[in-house]
């Protein structure tokens, strides 16, 4: 196998399909553990701001939601660092993350993706667009780890929970990150689908042949 | 190109790596490896949690201007918001791991310093209210009883059948109460009268109300809590 026929290295695509399993998981469970008290306010009165249909939740119970939720945010955290850890060490993070030299070109990528305009000439191995993705989703991903961490243990970690805005606003940003995260997977999928089963393949096994 | 590049060995492992998703699949959709997993990853958690604590960090204290009105502190009871204690014959038992094993009376527990504390009730559904909490340290009163140095958890019981039981460091911290006031009136029926835990640097579900009797053991026996035996975390941890 010659080095560069290596589309995703071994730790990319470990760290992504963790990601993507765990991810599941944590918004399934994360919507269970909201249903046990579905407000950011206080006890009394509480408004009930969402009905969740049992299908999108996960755990039965907010017990059993919380075992899964600790679980898999467990599991999501490692996969998490040992990403880092990679991309730092090996200067991948380069072609990933967005930088301000990329800015100018975003727009002519939404312009050829929305309006079809001729694809613009991409440097690198990912468009602008898709590093502006990539890098917002490993924010998000990051601000949901130190916002659940923030709500797990928010007297031991009171100093975060203060510099949040207190306990209830964590839970708002916890919830807003998910929001967000949300939004990234359907423009995702969309892309994977558009790019064909090859690519989509090379994901699991790290080439296209 | 060496063995390690073969056509068929690249293909095997191909082939290998697409079943991942369905072993992954498979053994969370089996029940008992699905239990074992996720609540395995509970204990780890567990551990993390005692291993982070920090038995001098304080929780927030809070002014009296903030601290949520009593008629809107709410009351989660597991049976009945009153088991009927009988408040002049109660006692609270001490057994275990203690030098000054004994029935102890509310009166005994008046000759400790009084602390009292505005500090944040935090319940595992993700409500938090903030009341006024007064009574002993659970560490003066370990004191006193003579807990011996090996110990490491209490075993809680209580009046409507409900228990606890919690690790030494949160106990022994200094925000940790056995508390028979709240809003400065003894504690009202409904929420625990005569005694009860409020440990800020715990969960709500810890902090037991109308407490009976405190065993002090070196080994958790079978039964660690009530709601942590059907599902919630044992360390509860804040």
């Amino acid at each position: 196998m010659r080095p560069e026929a290596v589309e995703h290295p071994a730790a990319v695509r470990l760290s992504h399909w963790v990601a993507a399993g765990a991810v599941a998981v944590l918004v399934m469970s994360g919507l269970e553990i909201f249903a046990a008290f579905p407000s950011f306010g206080g006890k009394i009165p509480q408004h009930d701001l969402l009905a969740l249909p049992e299908a999108i939740r996960l755990g039965g119970w907010l017990g059993g939601a919380l075992q899964w939720h600790v679980t898999f945010a467990a599991l999501l955290m490692a996969a998490g660092f040992a990403y880092a850890v990679y991309e730092a060490a090996s200067g991948n993070y380069r072609q990933v993350l967005f930088a301000c030299r990329d800015l100018a070109g975003v727009w002519p990528m939404v312009r050829h993706y929305v309006l079809r305009a001729p694809k613009p000439v991409v440097r690198g191995t990912y468009n602008p667009l898709q590093k502006l993705a990539y890098t917002a989703a490993l924010a998000l991903g990051f601000i949901l780890a130190v916002t659940g961490m923030a709500l797990y243990k928010p007297v031991q970690l009171s100093w975060l929970v203060t510099a949040l805005g207190g306990f209830g606003m964590v839970r708002v940003w916890h919830f807003a990150a998910m929001c967000g995260l949300l939004a990234f997977i359907p423009g995702h999928l969309v892309m994977v689908a558009l790019h064909g089963w090859r690519n989509f393949v090379s994901m699991w096994v790290g080439t296209r042949a | 190109m060496d063995s390690r590049t073969t056509p068929g060995r690249r293909l095997r492992r191909r082939e290998l790596l697409k079943m991942t998703p369905l072993a992954a699949a498979g053994l969370l959709l089996n029940a008992s490896a699905r239990d074992r997993i996720v609540g395995g990853g509970q204990e780890l958690a567990d551990r993390i949690s005692a291993v982070a604590f920090q038995p001098a960090h304080l929780a927030p204290v809070f002014a009296d201007r903030d601290v949520t009105p009593f008629e809107r502190y709410p009351l989660n009871s597991y049976l009945v918001d009153d088991p009927d204690v009988d408040l002049d014959g109660w006692r609270l038992s001490v057994s275990g791991l203690v030098q000054r094993p004994g029935d102890y009376t509310l009166d005994a527990l008046a000759q400790l310093p009084r602390i009292v504390q505005n500090t944040k009730h935090v319940c595992v559904e993700g409500w938090d209210v903030i009341g006024n909490f007064g009574g002993v340290r659970i560490a003066d009163f370990l004191a006193h009883v003579g807990a011996v140095a090996g110990a490491r958890f209490l075993e809680v019981r209580c009046y409507d059948d409900y228990y606890e039981s919690i690790d030494m460091e949160s106990a022994r911290h200094p925000q940790s109460l056995l508390c028979d006031e709240m809003y400065g009136a003894p504690l009202s029926r409904g929420h625990g009268a005569p005694l009860r835990l409020m440990m800020p640097v715990k969960l709500g579900y810890k902090q037991a109300k109308y407490v009976t009797s405190i065993q002090v053991t070196s080994v958790l026996a079978g039964r660690r809590g009530y709601w942590e035996d059907l599902g919630y975390g044992w360390y509860g941890g804040l």
